[in-house]
């Protein structure tokens, strides 16, 4: 069996664990084996109305209202002992903070070895996985050993599909052994007010500014295009090590992964740490003195030149293009 | 208090990754080498744990001789003491090192050095496993929370706040603990000449691990596949003013 761990919002299953249901899918078919999940959590029963699309038979529930809110430890308590009772081949969860959280957990726990961010699954023996390094700039092709293999899926490794036929699900709740022990770390959500900023994860067009923008002074230009476009400001590694940004406007492998329409890097030279965090972007527009800069060569759209120049001339020209009355 | 935190050497790539002619490794030959950025954060908020609370802090990190040149950064910063778990220069996977760090953590134990918090990054920026903090936490029996953006600590616990989508979470646990640090939970000061120099003479504990197949093995490593892909130039300077717009009005962003 193949038992996937899935993620859920009162038991809505995260984007990233219908990729996990579908990659797990996949796995089960090649293994010709069933495929079930685990979600934990009394409202993880509600997952059974979506999983039925993914080819799922049995959908268990850890049901203590213990873990109804995230405890890492209790988790992962309740997914090992679920797995050594029913014994699947592999479990797969999500790369997210969590899935990557509990499945270390559960790998620590079971005394086992762990698979972090695999790309491509090929089972068998030896069980070939191929996972990310360097958040997905290099891949690594490797073996993984253990009575039960332990993955956890790089996000968008692929998209998730839900099939037209679904299946019938059973759903078996199951209330794990737990002690104070596993409840020694629990995660208590703050949720922050709206600061009706458009964030830098949702924003269609991000204008991210590296260290050839000259000085915290010069984002100014840059605020000023995001105030036009309607866009967010991000920044490269080098910017919030100068101090210039916040490290929340920090896009790249250690800070914010986003995924635009446009991104617009002005002096940012490329490195493959700040391109993990751009590489969605569905364009990139590079705004750079040098032309041999890394950002160049892998933007779709370049202008060679100082920053200032060209955003003063860009923010120019569509200001007075707003002036124009329309119609 | 007193503090272990534990970081690991890497390569300090730039704009491109080659590798070694046996795919082994990446070709490190025009690169020099750091530390991950979170350790880089773990190693500062150490240094300033201590200075706020007092106590002593310790660096460990497992690899080949060369990581010397890590711990001496981890010290020049501040921290007092170093630890070298000594590899042959194979790569270990998460399950050995971990084993390793916890051999060398109950070792410390057994000389009187007992820590109440062990910090990594929340991965490392290579092999990036997400794992051996919690491996080394439960098998210390002791409470963990990975990906930290910020520590206070109280009397004899710490209270932590982690980023989320949808904003923080908090979480207070008791000490000893192990907590994997993220960037942005503080802005690493840069190595004081005085301090370069204190560093370079001080002298580094060693320690020969021994190697385990921890059941995660390398075979080869290898480049994304590059999709064809052409660049468009739009201009130069604020010539390239009116492109710009006219690309902002394709895209149905004006």
């Amino acid at each position: 069996m193949v038992l996937a761990f899935i993620e859920h919002l009162n038991g809505a299953p995260t984007t990233l664990s219908l990729e996990v249901l579908t990659m797990a899918g996949r796995l089960s078919g090649e293994m010709a084996v069933p495929l079930e999940a685990v979600a934990i959590g009394p409202k993880g029963a509600a997952a059974a109305g979506i999983v039925t699309s993914y080819g799922v038979s049995r959908l268990h529930v850890g049901d203590d209202p213990r873990l109804a809110d995230y405890a890492p430890a209790g988790w992962a308590r309740a997914v090992a002992e679920l797995t050594e009772r029913v014994n699947p081949e592999v479990v797969i969860g999500t790369a997210s903070d969590r899935g990557s959280e509990v499945m270390a957990h559960v790998a620590a726990r079971m005394k086992l070895p762990l698979a972090a961010n695999c790309t491509e699954i090929a089972p068998g023996d030896p069980f070939t996985v191929t996972r990310q390094r360097w958040g997905g700039s290099l891949l690594e092709e490797a073996h993984l050993k253990g009575r039960v293999k332990l993955l956890t899926l790089a996000p968008h490794a692929l998209a998730a599909e839900a099939s037209p036929s679904r299946t019938e699900v059973a759903t078996h709740p199951f209330t794990p052994a737990l002690d104070d022990k596993d409840f020694r770390v629990r995660l208590v959500p703050q949720v922050e007010a709206d600061t009706g900023k458009i964030s830098l994860a949702q924003a269609r067009v991000v204008i991210g500014g590296g260290r050839g923008v000259g000085s915290a002074e010069g984002f100014a230009s840059l605020e000023e295009l995001a105030g036009l476009l309607g866009g967010a400001v991000g920044c490269s590694r080098a910017v919030t090590s100068l101090g210039w940004r916040p490290h929340s406007d920090q896009v790249g492998q250690t800070g914010m992964r986003i995924a635009p329409d446009l991104y617009i890097a002005c002096g940012i030279s490329g490195a493959i740490q700040h391109m993990v965090g751009c590489r969605a972007a569905k364009h990139i527009l590079a705004i750079n003195t040098d032309a041999a800069a890394p950002i160049v060569e892998q933007a779709d759209y370049a202008v060679i030149g100082d920053v200032q120049k060209v955003l003063s001339s860009v923010n120019a020209q569509i200001r007075k293009l707003r002036e124009v009355p329309v119609g | 208090m007193n503090v272990l935190v534990c970081v690991k050497r890497v390569p300090a790539t730039a704009g491109h990754i080659a590798l070694s002619a046996d795919s082994q490794e990446i070709d490190t030959r025009y690169l020099g080498f750091t530390v991950s950025p979170h350790e880089e954060c773990a190693v500062e908020e150490a240094v300033r744990l201590i200075e706020k609370h007092g106590g002593s802090s310790t660096v460990l990190t497992l690899g080949p001789e060369v990581a010397i040149d890590q711990l001496r950064d981890a010290m020049a910063l501040g921290i007092e003491r170093a630890i070298l778990l000594e590899t042959d220069g194979r790569e270990w996977d998460p399950v050995a090192t971990a084993a390793a760090i916890v051999e060398a953590i109950e070792a410390e134990r057994a000389a009187g050095r007992s820590y109440d918090l062990v910090m990594f990054g929340n991965e490392s920026a290579d092999s990036a496993g997400y794992q051996i903090g919690v491996r080394v936490a439960d098998a210390l029996d002791l409470p963990c929370v990975t990906g930290i953006k910020a520590l206070e600590i109280g009397d004899g616990e710490a209270m932590v706040r982690r980023q989320t989508e949808a904003g923080w979470e908090t979480a207070e646990l008791s000490l000893p603990a192990v907590l994997t640090v993220k960037e942005g939970i503080n802005l690493p000061r840069y190595p004081s000449l005085p301090g370069r120099l204190r560093a370079k003479k001080k002298e580094i504990e060693r320690i020969k691990p021994q190697w385990q197949d921890g059941g995660l093995e390398k075979i080869r490593l290898k480049l994304p596949v590059q999709v064809e892909h052409s660049v468009e130039i739009l201009g130069k300077n604020g010539d390239a003013g009116a492109q710009v717009v006219e690309l902002f009005q394709r895209l149905r962003l004006l």
